[in-house]
């Protein structure tokens, strides 16, 4: 039996936990929602660090917990990164490295060599932990859990305690662990851009229950179900770099179903790419548009029609190939246009978001 | 020669009990404030006040009480008695145990507040990390806790290098086996020989100034929060 199957129900005074989930065993899960939405705790029972009084949770078939038996966070195969990096202050990079490691009992499927290589801290393995910077010690944070080959790798909010600066410079490692690894990953975060540039698949929480949950492209682009980020609202395409225009720097992106042309990110032709298109960069026209700054033009086909947090605005979901694009329009426009679902129309979009 | 033969006995008898109060409770103090710094039952109040009791009770009412529990119709005596080792009152193991009592505060209490500033984090993450909670104690709590260890030995040495009531109560005044050395001083005033107490409190007087120097220039660097 392949996945994650977690399902926890946790009274506190003024908060219930109370998720029944079943989530894929590769690729990175996105527990996506506000502060105080549960999805700390949810990770924290995971982990074992927490114990729900009734809970079950397997991993591909191997129980964790369930009615009779619940399994200490010591004995279970994960690693976990927390939001501050919490390393050992007595002991160098090195020695946090090991102490997970050398506990391993079962076979080493990440080595120490890899681990160090992946996060790029083969120049700090001698300091201690106090004179790293906030990034380098989460980098060193990251490869500890990953030393200890985890089966599943639980981060909570690993970027949020960084600064932009930081944040940018893990990024990229996290994007590695993602390609490069076969371990599923549970990432915990409230930022939007974060969950669109290495989820999966996502679960969006609130007051301690699950609201929705799904393949990331295809959840982000529910609008029935609120999860509302507002002006972050975007639709995620997998695509690939399809050409290079020289002469105006610009690259087209190419998808299944159309193609669009960005600035130019200086890419070579072929790569996969991760783009994002916000709902608030696309504009509808029921006439072909001519002569528009927006030179990005679709067919598409209106899906559906849902509402937005500002009650002047709604969020239209659009068809176009098999991908779902998301935009944001004002409620008169959508009423002048007289918008219903399965209604041809032009698509603008105004820019593309590279997410690399 | 500034100090005499008995003098020196004194201060040697001094360091020896000073010495083993010590060891003896690293290994009892060390579980005792543990388990007041993670404790979550109602009686941490209660216990924590037990063991912090030395701290206001006068020298020679704990005295006292421990006369009577080790003194022949004492349950102590009468298990003493039954093993075969006879009472112990105006022994050198008498004093020792009595000083165990006397200092006890002197060694949890740094010592707890040395755990308890450790926080729940690097415990979990060692759990994390695969480490039981034994392997945790041994290889995260107790390192990131040394600075609180040497402060709590320091403090328990010379505490019980200072006693003198509770020493009275139960040792009395036997050369060689409980005159320690601030009994030898209060022996020397009550002959009036003031000189040998001079030299006596003088030496016990730069020895509790340089521990005290130690602990308060010796600051371990605040960690800048890993």
């Amino acid at each position: 039996m392949s996945g994650i199957h977690a399902q926890f129900r946790l009274d506190w005074p003024g908060f219930t936990l109370d998720v029944d989930l079943q989530l894929p065993a590769t690729g990175v899960t996105a527990l996506f929602g506000h502060s105080g939405s549960g999805k700390t705790t949810l990770l924290r029972c995971m982990a074992g660090l927490e114990r729900a009084p009734q809970g079950r949770l397997t991993i591909n078939g191997d129980v964790w917990q369930d009615a009779t038996h619940w399994l200490q966070t010591f004995k279970r195969p994960l690693g976990y990164v927390f939001q501050e990096a919490s390393l050992f202050a007595h002991l160098s990079v090195r020695g946090n490295l090991r102490y997970g490691m050398k506990r391993v009992k079962d076979t080493q499927r990440v080595s120490l060599e890899q681990a160090i290589e992946l996060l790029g801290i083969g120049h700090l393995l001698d300091r201690k932990p106090d004179l790293l910077s906030g990034g380098e010690r989460q980098r060193v944070a990251i490869a500890r859990a990953l030393a200890v080959s985890p089966r599943l790798l639980l981060m909570d909010e690993p970027l949020a305690a960084l600064d932009l600066k930081r944040k940018r410079e893990i990024l990229p490692y996290l994007e590695r662990l993602h390609d490069e690894l076969e371990i599923p990953i549970i990432y915990v975060s409230h930022s939007p851009d974060e969950v669109a540039r290495l989820a999966d698949y996502i679960v969006a929480m609130e007051d301690g229950r699950a609201l929705a949950q799904g393949p990331l492209a295809e959840t982000l682009t529910r609008v029935d179900l609120p999860i509302r980020i507002g002006e972050d609202t975007c639709a995620v395409l997998e695509a690939s770099i399809g050409a290079i225009d020289t002469q105006w720097h610009l690259a087209r992106v190419d998808f299944s179903g159309g193609s669009l042309w960005f600035r130019d990110p200086g890419l070579p032709v072929g790569r996969k790419v991760r783009v994002r298109v916000f709902a608030r960069d696309v504009s509808l026209s029921r006439q072909t548009p001519e002569q528009s700054s927006i030179q990005n033009v679709l067919a598409g086909t209106v899906e559906a029609i849902g509402e937005d947090e500002h009650p002047g605005l709604a969020v239209v979901r659009l068809r176009i190939g098999n991908v779902k694009l998301l935009a944001r329009l004002t409620r008169r426009a959508v009423a002048e246009l007289c918008l219903e679902a399965e209604q041809e129309i032009w698509v603008q979009v105004k820019s593309v978001a590279l997410m690399e | 020669m500034l100090l005499s033969g008995s003098d020196l006995q004194a201060i040697w008898l001094t360091l020896r009990l000073a010495s083993i109060v010590t060891l003896i409770l690293l290994v009892l103090g060390t579980p005792i404030a543990w388990w007041l710094s993670r404790t979550r039952t109602r009686w941490k109040g209660a216990i924590g006040a037990v063991v912090a009791l030395p701290l206001v009770l006068p020298p020679s009412v704990l005295g006292f009480y421990l006369l009577l529990a080790m003194g022949p119709y004492g349950p102590v005596g009468h298990l003493t008695k039954a093993l075969g080792i006879g009472p112990l009152p105006f022994t050198f193991e008498g004093l020792v145990i009595a000083s165990v009592f006397y200092s006890l505060p002197f060694m949890v209490q740094p010592l707890q507040n040395a755990f308890e500033s450790i926080g729940d984090r690097p415990l979990e993450v060692a759990a994390t990390l695969r480490a039981s909670r034994l392997d945790t104690f041994f290889t995260v709590a107790i390192p990131l806790a040394l600075p609180g260890f040497l402060t709590a030995s320091i403090l328990t040495f010379a505490h019980t290098v200072g006693e003198f009531g509770v020493v009275l109560m139960i040792g009395g005044n036997i050369p060689g086996v409980t005159r320690v050395a601030s009994v030898q001083i209060y022996d020397h005033v009550e002959a009036l020989e003031y000189t040998q107490a001079h030299h006596l409190s003088a030496i016990m007087l730069i020895f509790s100034f340089l521990v005290l120097l130690t602990l308060y220039a010796w600051r371990p660097n605040p960690k800048r929060g890993a």
